[in-house]
């Protein structure tokens, strides 16, 4: 680790106007040279690996009071970005409701670290690359851009199929993104000029000839709420893993459905483990609604969920894998008692 | 009793609480690095980025100019140390290949630079800041890399003595009724103990202490002394509790001399702690296999022909071979036995032991073979076994001194019901997942080595026990504290212990499962000592002689009756008679067959073991048998293992609580090494990839809701006087061939290659 400032940021503005501060020249916001820190679990851990050094680090967890509500409503849920991965995944009307929103979070890390953790670190956690978080490995392209792609002809195992360039394979890791996109969540944005709301779908950015650029939050800004509409209690999320705990996800699915009279009336399908971003799976979706539900009609979802994918030397069977957990998860999903 | 202190049976000591449980649980235990220094300076390695190549330059200025940096060391100002040999040539090293004696670069992640600094952070700091500039070469990664050579193992490492092999195995091959040929593969795997690989030295005048995690404080304080040139008095080894060592901590390392000279040329003690992924490279591991086997027989089950041939791959100056056919060749009754064990160099750190070194990787290819042959004869697994049960092991005819294998397979399989498996492959099933049952056996040689203890005793009772033996977490304490206090009829609360301290009397290297055999044995001869002074004080001196015989022997081992002897012994009438206020003794004890060096090579920190298969007239052995339960989940093909059962016998079970938890360890790793562990190679470069605890994967509790241990009341009295084989290393065997033989009965998959994983399974 390297020397930093600390600073604990008591109100938005302060937060945002230190984050600002050395913003300008840094692009993007992941080099910048000051960094907000919630949990800490993904930011320590790279400072410690000398993957990221900030000069300086915000705290923000003292925004907590402001930021933290869980807020489910009659027609949606406001979810506080920094509000504890482990709260929101044991809030019985999250369990209720949004079904595909707890799991995605019970189903990841460690209880330990669900319990530091928060829901806009989380969304912002970074790829869990080996050749990434190990600066001796020269070539890294979101580490630093052109030096080449260590995975590509690698270890690639735990890498993406979807979403990928000849830049990055990379995967991105969490799982309680899924969730968000698969539900058409809204990230509300705090920075410089207020508070502006964008779709979530927006937030995280495929690799292709930028890799280091991973979203598209600028410097001084912060996500302060996660906001959805409507109810999802068919909703289920499957995750396949090499350990039954504390792992993450080989392939996972994240699937909303609207079921009336058998008729799917909306499908939402999302793909964690397997792509570069949280991956929505439209053409899945499309394919979806408005017939009935057999099995044959889940793989030719899935198979369309997967018709782009590129497997490498290690993660080919990733695609396989894949569909079988989209069409399991949509079994699931019609199934539930609700 | 609980199950965690289950109620002993036979020959079983009881299950007394860990000596240490209280300090442990509420972290006063102090581990190397929680040892005070004063005003100590902090060290922080850099390694190679590189498998193989040159140094050329370093630009040190960025990393000099961090606040607080004190000294750099690289090849260029590194003290000179002298060369260790191999362990297994007679040295203490378990790598020859050292590190900051030239710009030469033999292994991925080899130490080549020291930062000393006032804080770890700056030394961490400036670490960050080293910039180095290599001319690489392409190194030869594992087996098949362009530029790795193969050859026979015999001839290059010393301990390796002979390919075992019997009768004519070609013929009997040829003409055998039921034949089987199939090759297996482990990987390479890391111990990864939690203490990480730290270092403390401190010097006082000429004299050197050092603490570290050692298995083996003996050989550490013997090696370090040979490379820096001094008396080996001079140098004191200290570690009261060691975090973990499953064999990484048994040889020496190349830091520990270089810390220790750099402590010296700054005259400050130093601090080093290395990370986690450093740990992969400068210690030891367990390095891959491969493995041919060819088992031929009758139709009625009858082994007629087997041919065990291995293939391991060690570092290019090193030969390190684990040579696991001195098990397999010798584990069932079969005539015609052929073996072959090689040995390919490649560009890597030099591994070595890692928790029962052969038989993991070895009997994974036997058993699992062995699981085959039984579905080409169409016979249950167990009953292979049973035909083909040993009374003499088949190579050199000597019987074991005792063997419950068959005894382990019919408990175990009665508490797991095996009854209740239905034996076609993908027959049994459970909503979304497959079942399968599978079982192996397991075994593990018992083994002793030469032990010195000292014991001293008051008049109130209070005894005080001194050896120089090792807690890694086995319960060390506690079991030589309850055999003091047994032999000595002294309360277990008046028994004070003190071990990990090589001012103490030596004990051996605390591997191949012998501590607990040697320890004791050594204890129990000096309690014996101290009982003969106090009987003679009180005792007539005709009868004297008779009750010497009677406490202190080797063979056959004199049973703690016998040790209490008829009368009580009136431990406050025998002081006041011999009027002195402490009785004290030292004794040396080496088992039946110890080398004439026994002792001076003890001291001198080189183990002389005696045991299993390298006993004169026997052969001695540990044996269980281990069945599993995994589901397969036909849509995510993932792989869990919601039951081990485990039966076990081991001669004197010292402790059924500590004993227990040994061996539920041991399943729990052998599931581990069959599903979950492997260190992934990136073999363009011959550098690990995955060298950290979240991508290394070991189980959490999850993954283990159920582990049953049974333990098996067994007597050897042709063992040691402690009449104890080693378990710590027998859990652990067998269960990855148990694993994929269950596999293959959930999917009817036949799995030869470690870990397996989801993408294996194809439903
Ligand atoms: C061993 C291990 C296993 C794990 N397994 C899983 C898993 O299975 N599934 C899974 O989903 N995750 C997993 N994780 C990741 C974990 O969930 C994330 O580390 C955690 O959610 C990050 O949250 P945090 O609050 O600690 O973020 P921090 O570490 O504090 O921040 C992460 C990043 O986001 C930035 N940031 C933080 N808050 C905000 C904000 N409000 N607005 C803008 N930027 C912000 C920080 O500057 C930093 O760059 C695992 C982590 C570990 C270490
Ligand atoms: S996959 Fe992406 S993160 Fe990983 S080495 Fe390649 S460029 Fe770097």
């Amino acid at each position: 680790m390297r020397p930093f400032s600390y600073q604990r940021a008591t109100d938005p503005d302060m937060a945002v106007q230190a984050l600002g501060a050395a913003a300008a020249a840094n692009n993007p916001v992941t080099k910048a040279l000051v960094q907000p820190l919630a949990g800490g679990t993904t930011l320590i851990d790279l400072m410690k690996l000398d993957v990221m050094r900030p000069a300086a680090i915000v705290d923000i967890n003292p925004l907590a009071r402001g930021w933290s509500a869980i807020e489910p409503k009659s027609d949606g849920l406001r979810l506080g970005a920094l509000a504890k991965m482990s709260d929101v995944a044991a809030h019985a009307e999250i369990e209720r409701n949004y079904p595909v929103i707890a799991d995605s979070l019970k189903l990841a890390a460690s209880a330990q670290l669900r319990n530091m953790a928060t829901l806009g670190g989380n969304v912002m956690q970074r790829t869990r690359c080996s050749y990434f978080r190990d600066v001796s490995y020269e070539n890294c392209n979101k580490r630093s851009p052109g030096s080449g792609c260590a995975a590509m002809d690698g270890v690639n195992r735990m890498h993406a199929v979807l979403g990928v360039s000849d830049q990055c394979i990379a995967t991105y890791p969490g799982d309680f993104a899924q969730a968000l996109i698969a539900l058409d969540a809204m990230a509300e944005i705090t920075g410089k000029a207020g508070t502006r709301s964008m779709p979530f779908a927006q937030l995280h950015k495929a690799p292709g000839s930028t890799p280091d650029i991973e979203t598209t939050l600028q410097p001084g800004e912060l996500i302060s709420a996660f906001s959805i509409q409507g109810r999802w209690p068919r909703s289920v999320y499957l995750k396949a893993r090499d350990r039954q705990s504390y792992e993450f996800a080989l392939s996972s699915a994240a699937v909303a459905l609207d079921v009336q009279d058998g008729a799917i009336r909306d499908a939402r399908v999302a793909l964690g483990g397997v792509a570069t971003v949280p991956w929505r799976a439209r053409e899945a979706e499309a394919l979806l609604k408005g017939q009935e539900f057999d099995e044959a009609l889940a793989r030719r979802a899935a198979d369309a969920a997967f018709a782009e994918a590129k497997g490498r030397r290690h993660n080919s069977f990733k695609i396989a894998l894949g569909k079988r957990v989209v069409a399991r998860a949509l079994q699931q999903a019609v199934t539930m008692e609700i | 009793m609980t199950a965690a202190a289950p109620e002993p049976k036979a020959n079983m000591g009881t299950p007394v609480p860990r000596y240490d449980a209280a300090a442990k649980v509420t972290g006063r235990a102090t581990y190397a690095a929680d040892m005070p220094l004063d005003n100590p300076a902090y060290a922080f390695l850099v390694t190679s980025a590189i498998a193989k190549g040159r140094i050329d330059r370093f630009d040190l200025d960025d990393a000099r100019r961090v606040r607080g940096v004190i000294e750099i060391v690289t090849h260029e100002n590194a003290p000179k140390l002298k060369e260790s040999k191999l362990f297994s040539n007679g040295g203490y090293a378990g790598t020859t290949i050292q590190p900051l004696k030239s710009v030469e670069i033999a292994h991925d992640g080899q130490i080549i630079a020291v930062i000393v600094a006032e804080s770890y952070e700056a030394a961490r700091e400036a670490a960050n800041r080293v910039k180095v500039s290599c001319t690489v070469s392409a190194p030869s990664a594992t087996f098949d890399s362009p530029g790795a050579t193969t050859a026979a193992a015999k001839g290059q490492n010393a301990q390796f003595k002979e390919d075992p092999k019997v009768g004519d195995f070609a013929k009997a091959f040829e003409e055998a009724e039921v034949k089987l040929t199939a090759a297996y593969d482990t990987p390479a795997q890391h111990h990864n103990p939690m203490e990480l690989f730290t270092t403390s030295c401190a010097w006082m005048g000429d004299n050197l202490v050092i603490y570290e995690g050692s298995q083996y404080v003996y050989g550490l304080k013997n090696g370090v002394a040979e490379q820096l040139g001094i008396d080996a008095d001079k140098v004191r080894v200290v570690n009261p509790y060691v975090g973990g060592g499953f064999g990484s901590r048994g040889s020496m390392t190349p830091r520990t001399a270089i810390i220790a000279a750099i402590a010296k040329r700054l005259n400050r003690p130093i601090k080093l702690v290395p990370t986690r992924d450093q740990g992969f490279t400068i210690t030891t591991y367990r390095a891959e296999t491969r493995h041919e086997i060819r088992l031929g027989a009758s139709r009625d089950g009858r082994l007629v022909a087997l041919r065990h041939a291995g293939f391991e791959v060690s570092s290019r100056p090193d030969a390190y071979c684990v040579g696991g056919t001195k098990t397999t060749t010798r584990l069932y009754a079969c005539p015609n036995v052929d073996s072959l064990v090689s040995i390919v160099r490649a560009d890597r750190n030099t591994p070595g032991f890692m928790r029962s070194p052969p038989e993991v990787p070895y009997l994974f290819a036997l058993e699992s073979a062995l699981d085959e042959l039984a579905v080409k004869l169409d016979m249950d697994p167990i009953e292979l076994r049973r035909i083909n049960d040993a009374t003499n092991e088949p190579i050199d005819g000597k019987p074991y001194t005792s063997r419950s294998l068959m005894a382990c397979f019919d408990e175990a399989a009665k508490a797991f019901g095996w009854s209740q498996r239905s034996p076609q492959p993908k027959s049994m099933s459970d909503g979304d997942w497959l079942i399968g049952y599978g079982c192996a056996a397991t075994c593990y040689p018992t083994q002793m080595a030469p032990c010195a203890a000292r014991v001293r005793l008051q008049r109130d009772g209070r005894t005080r026990v001194e050896i120089a033996g090792h807690e890694i977490g086995t319960g060390a304490y506690t079991i030589i504290a309850q055999t003091a206090a047994e032999r000595l009829g002294v309360p277990l609360e008046k028994v004070a212990v003190f071990i990990g301290d090589s001012d103490l009397p030596p004990a051996p290297v605390a591997g191949g499962s012998n501590s607990t055999a040697s320890t004791c044995s050594a204890v129990m001869m000096v309690c014996d000592q101290i009982r003969q002074r106090l009987l003679k004080a009180v005792m007539p001196s005709d009868s004297l002689a008779d009750k010497a015989k009677e406490t202190v022997g080797i063979s056959p081992a004199p049973s703690t009756q016998a040790a209490k002897s008829d009368r009580p012994l009136d431990i406050e009438k025998a002081f006041d008679a011999l009027g002195v206020g402490i009785v004290e003794e030292y004794g040396e004890w080496k088992p039946d067959g110890a080398p004439m060096d026994s002792f001076t090579a003890m001291h001198r920190g080189q183990p002389r073991f005696v045991g299993g298969h390298q006993m004169k007239d026997k052969i001695a052995y540990a044996f269980g048998a281990e069945f599993v339960e995994v589901r397969i989940n036909r849509f995510t093909h993932e792989i869990r293992c919601p039951r081990l059962v485990g039966a076990f016998a081991a001669g004197r079970i010292m402790n059924s609580r500590t004993a227990r938890s040994q061996l539920m360890g041991g399943l729990i790793w052998g599931m581990s090494s069959a599903l979950l562990e492997a260190t992934e190679i990136d073999e363009r470069y011959a550098r690990y990839v995955n060298d950290n605890l979240a991508d290394y994967l070991v189980p959490v509790n999850a993954d283990v809701p159920g582990v049953e241990v049974i333990m098996l009341s067994e007597q050897d009295d042709h063992i040691n006087p402690a009449g104890a084989k080693g378990l710590g290393e027998l859990g652990n065997v067998g269960t990855n061939a148990a694993i994929c033989n269950a596999i293959y009965h959930a999917t009817g998959q036949r799995i030869r290659r470690l870990p397996v994983r989801l993408e294996n399974i194809e439903v």
